[in-house]
């Protein structure tokens, strides 16, 4: 056992915590200056925030658009998710349906397989197949919702599994045993004692979702645009406007930054994928 | 007791969306596979072709390169996270003042957008902006452009990779530790077992399932990697960062080629389990063959 030495171990951290930070510190100086300052040797000390590269981004009606989709599609998948695995969570762990572990098994494996693979059927499924007279599914937010649920739903299940586990089904069978309908049993007894890990599992899941960019990026075309496309057209499209990319940039990792600093107590447990049994 | 129909009625949405969107899709993509599809060739029909993609599949130097770089990119991105990580992990299972900041300090790049992640290292690494290519000259004389190096650019994209995704592997990690039970260390350590040993004989094999599931999140991640890539290089120099989910994405996208893409993206998917496998059989069976009474 060595003896604990606090000031080196700040050291070591605060270092370490200044090369995780830097690259987002670094886009934050570029979203903060303007095209000239820019030029010549690196500074890395912000004077005046130029705050150009902001106001152009968020008075621009194409961003608007797709910052309110990203919003719309992240918020309603997260709660789509959240709510279907609770409901599929309970069936899988309360009732002694034949081949659950099965069942279970292939819902994680919906998440193993490569985007890649499954862009090409999907933009066919979109354009061809799920049509109805003049409507598609594709360029749709309910088309990116309902796709996002393929790896969402996955990863919310097996986090929630361990949550209802922890839950005991003696609470329950008491509670049937007055005379609860299955109803009032998930909203009186399971819901409040599961809502820290509904909690994580919305925010993390709201994450992944305002995060995602090929299927967005293939699956619409002008109306469903997600902000991550967004910030990939500014490479193709503006290559040089380094300020407002940067600024761009920032604007989509916010949330992502606001959602961590919530959840961090709980999060090591979230993202692990159940590997704390193992 | 409890009626199962009422639990099949919960399962019911979640099934029906991941068949509609997963199963569904998995299974077009396997009868692509097997027809000649190009729609805008001269012939935009669908010819059935046997596997004549899968033969086809084996000649193409493109997508033979491509899947070597991505198993380079994969193998030095996923040993260096493991080995970084479980460092960071070790190191946070002491007691530290401020522990909770630089846990989530450490955790931040993780929450990022892919897309993102790749701006922020564009932003990085571009020369006449990036604070990167400027210093290497100034301090080195060294010449560090991305975007004509091939081992410049393989490099950056292995650091971005480490930089985003070992946070993943040392929460992994740390959650195993936590749940560790103390007694086999205070065994080791009435047996006289020195540090090295300890690490190898108990810390190890009670560690392995962590360590093996993190390096097939990990490995699987990195097969499919293209986001990042794609904003940092956009593939290049040439074709050097053009991994397998890249090209695929070239193949199926701006060349039409959906009988050859499906058929490349079922070998992809199907090396990537084989992959796995192979670590799985060669990491955990050989060991436990050797495991002593």
């Amino acid at each position: 056992m060595t003896r604990p030495r606090p000031l080196l171990s700040i050291l070591f951290w605060t270092v370490s915590s200044l090369v995780t930070l830097f690259p987002i510190y670094w886009m934050f100086v570029v979203s903060a200056k303007s095209r000239v300052e820019l030029f010549g040797k690196p500074n890395f000390i912000i004077t005046t925030f130029f705050s150009e590269n902001y106001i152009k981004t968020l008075t621009d009606p194409t961003f608007q658009k797709y910052m309110f989709n990203s919003i719309v599609v992240a918020t309603t998948n997260a709660a789509l998710v959240t709510t279907l695995a609770l409901f599929a969570t309970y069936a899988l762990t309360r009732y002694k349906l034949t081949g659950k572990e099965n069942i279970f098994f292939w819902t994680i494996t919906n998440r193993m397989a490569p985007p890649a693979a499954f862009l090409l059927p999907l933009f066919l499924l979109y354009t061809q197949v799920f049509v109805v007279g003049d409507w598609k599914l594709f360029d749709t937010r309910t088309g990116l919702i309902l796709l996002y649920c393929v790896f969402n739903l996955p990863f919310a299940i097996w986090t929630l599994r361990g949550v209802i586990d922890s839950i005991p089904s003696e609470l329950d069978e008491a509670a049937f045993v007055d005379g609860a309908k299955t109803w009032q049993v998930i909203w009186y007894v399971i819901l409040p004692l599961a809502k820290p890990g509904l909690a994580v599992t919305g925010i993390l899941t709201w994450v992944f979702a305002w995060n995602e960019y090929l299927f967005a990026a293939t699956l619409t075309s002008v109306h469903a645009r997600t902000i991550t496309t967004g910030l990939a057209e500014f490479v193709t499209v503006t290559g040089t406007n380094w300020g407002q990319m940067a600024a761009t940039a920032m604007l989509t990792l916010i949330p992502a930054i606001a959602f961590l600093a919530l959840v961090q107590k709980h999060i090591v447990a979230g993202l692990t994928f159940g590997a704390v049994k193992g | 007791m409890r009626s199962q129909s009422v639990g099949w009625l919960f399962l019911a949405p979640t099934i029906l969306i991941l068949f509609v969107f997963g199963v569904w899709p998995f299974i077009y993509v396997m009868v692509i596979s097997f027809f000649d599809w190009n729609s805008f060739a001269a012939d935009p029909t669908m010819r059935f072709s046997g596997v004549q993609n899968y033969r086809a599949l084996v000649f193409d130097k493109g997508f033979l390169m491509a899947l070597w770089n991505t198993l380079k990119f994969g193998v030095f991105a996923v040993t260096s996270q493991v080995i970084l990580g479980y460092l960071l992990a070790q190191l946070f299972m002491k007691n530290f003042p401020l522990k909770g900041l630089f846990r989530t300090v450490h955790t931040l790049p993780l929450m990022i957008a892919p897309v993102a992640v790749g701006a922020t290292w564009r932003l990085m690494t571009v020369p006449g902006l990036g604070p990167i290519p400027y210093y290497l000259d100034k301090w080195f004389g060294y010449e560090f452009l991305i975007s004509r190096y091939v081992g410049q650019a393989f490099m950056t994209t292995v650091v971005m990779d480490i930089w985003h995704w070992t946070p993943l592997v040392t929460l992994t990690l740390l959650a195993a530790l936590s749940s560790m039970p103390k007694e086999p260390f205070e065994q080791a350590q009435i047996d006289g077992a020195n540090r090295v040993q300890t690490f190898w004989y108990v810390t190890l094999p009670m560690l392995k399932p962590a360590i093996l599931s993190a390096v097939f999140i990990r490995l699987m991640d990195a097969m499919r990697t293209v986001d990042e890539v794609w904003m940092l290089t956009g593939g290049g120099p040439g074709s050097a960062t053009r991994y397998i989910g890249l090209y695929i994405w070239r193949v199926v996208f701006p060349k039409t080629d959906y009988g050859y893409g499906s058929a490349m993206s079922l070998i992809t998917l199907y090396l990537t389990i084989v992959m796995c496998w192979l670590l799985y059989a060669g990491l955990v069976a050989r060991r436990d063959l050797k495991r002593p009474e």
